[in-house]
């Protein structure tokens, strides 16, 4: 009897001490899990880009949802982002008398990081957002499983083309949210502070390269485009079918699309302007 | 219909105004508009030492800008810097025994070559070496001999 109890005993601490290693392997799984789901929704998106084409009204009703009612807010913050930039870069700057310079960094940092990384979170609040939610609550709503019904693919008819809306809008917003930036650097430093009007301009372009820092912005914001989409619509495809999954699912794709921007922007950059 | 009409047009508004943009960032923001890339002609110079001279910096005449670096090479057999401007085409005057200089622009900033003409009736074309250069001015070079210049005084 008494040697039964023992063992009882062990086994309850042999399982102590293993049920935390098992909760994590758990959560490790599910979190692989997640990310195979996730690259098979993406083939799946892709796999239907053909529908794009037959259906360009489906597309540009996606590109007026992500990217023309997302203009208004990418161009406010942009206009501030370039303005809060000139008043900063032009104190720095006058401590060393190199006023002329603050076109330059204006620009430079507008064009290279500030514009990507900030359109795409501000596209991930805005548009990201909104389409988990959607997405989301087409399937607690069993509408994504009547369009299977009806031997419809709802991904390819209803994913496909918000991706590719995302992913034509975001180079298209990070453009003009660097060239409005630019400009209200250029109504502060040169309006506001009195820096020198040809300077400001001269100085920028013989210091900012197209290829080299335009093109690479916009090419930046094409990955961000598809990262945040692609988070969103998985995020939204993947919900749990009730108010407080989708609720949560829209939470986590603004979560997630913020850190995959911020830590790719660091990979990009670092191929992109690190020799 | 009206809606998908009104659609189209915003749609195609916002495109339109991201190409201004795009326009925008590359003729007035960045270098697209002022460079010369693709016209020009070469010229080449060797220097003992091209100090921290950069590929793009501008090539200078009288304190105007006629072209730009386009390559710096090491030569291994005679170990020097071999740097090759871009002169724009309008400039098609330059002597052929004109003096290139590395210059630096103030104290701190940026090194540019510099071209002062000489009194040669012939010019320069595609692909002509200016044979008369002088070195950067390397800032720990010139204080080190300032300062041997000095002692040397000193022990007078």
């Amino acid at each position: 009897m008494a040697f039964k109890a023992l063992r009882r005993g062990a086994r309850a601490v042999v399982n102590a001490v293993l049920d935390p290693v098992a909760e994590l392997g758990r959560s490790g799984l599910k979190a692989l899990a997640g990310l195979g789901r996730a690259h098979l929704l993406f083939l799946h998106i892709l796999a239907g880009s053909a529908e794009v084409l037959w259906r360009p009204r489906l597309l540009l009703a996606q590109v007026f949802n992500v990217g023309v009612l997302s203009v208004l807010i990418v161009a406010v913050s942009g206009l501030f982002v370039g303005m809060v930039l000139a008043l900063q870069g032009f104190y720095v700057l006058s401590q060393f008398g190199a006023e002329e310079s603050l076109g330059v960094m204006v620009a430079a940092s507008l064009v290279r990081e500030l514009g990507p990384v900030v359109t795409a979170l501000l596209v991930a609040g805005r548009a990201g957002s909104a389409l988990t939610a959607e997405i989301g609550l087409m399937k607690a709503t069993e509408q994504l499983a009547g369009l299977e019904m009806m031997a419809v693919d709802p991904v390819r008819r209803i994913l496909t083309p918000r991706f590719y809306g995302g992913l034509i809008s975001m180079p298209l917003l990070v453009a003009l949210f660097s060239a409005v930036g630019v400009l209200g650097g250029y109504f502060v430093g040169v309006g506001l502070l009195g820096v020198d009007d040809g300077a400001f301009w001269s100085q920028m372009q013989s210091k900012v390269d197209f290829r080299e820092d335009v093109v690479n912005g916009v090419i930046k914001g094409l990955v961000f485009g598809v990262v945040v989409t692609w988070i969103a619509l998985f995020q939204g495809y993947d919900a749990t079918p009730t108010s407080a999954g989708v609720s949560r699912a829209t939470t986590r794709a603004v979560v997630h699309a913020a850190l995959a921007v911020l830590a790719l922007d660091f990979v990009l950059t670092a191929l992109m302007f690190g020799n | 219909m009206a809606k998908q009409r009104s659609i189209e047009v915003l749609v195609g508004a916002f495109m339109a105004a991201a190409l201004v943009a795009l326009f925008f960032l590359a003729m007035k923001v960045s270098n697209l508009g002022t460079s010369p890339t693709a016209d020009g002609y070469r010229v080449t110079a060797r220097f003992a030492n091209a100090g921290s001279l950069k590929v793009r910096a501008p090539v200078s005449m009288a304190g105007v800008r006629v072209g730009r670096v386009e390559e710096i090479r090491f030569d291994k057999k005679t170990y020097e810097a071999v740097v090759t401007m871009r002169i724009e085409n309008g400039v098609d005057t330059i002597p052929d025994d004109t003096f290139a200089n590395i210059f630096t622009a103030g104290l701190l900033g940026e090194q540019y070559v510099g071209l002062e003409p000489g009194g040669s009736e012939d010019f320069v074309r595609d692909g002509d070496e200016l044979t008369q250069t002088q070195s950067a001015l390397i800032l720990e070079q010139m204080i080190g001999q300032f300062l041997f210049s000095k002692a040397e005084e000193g022990g007078k």
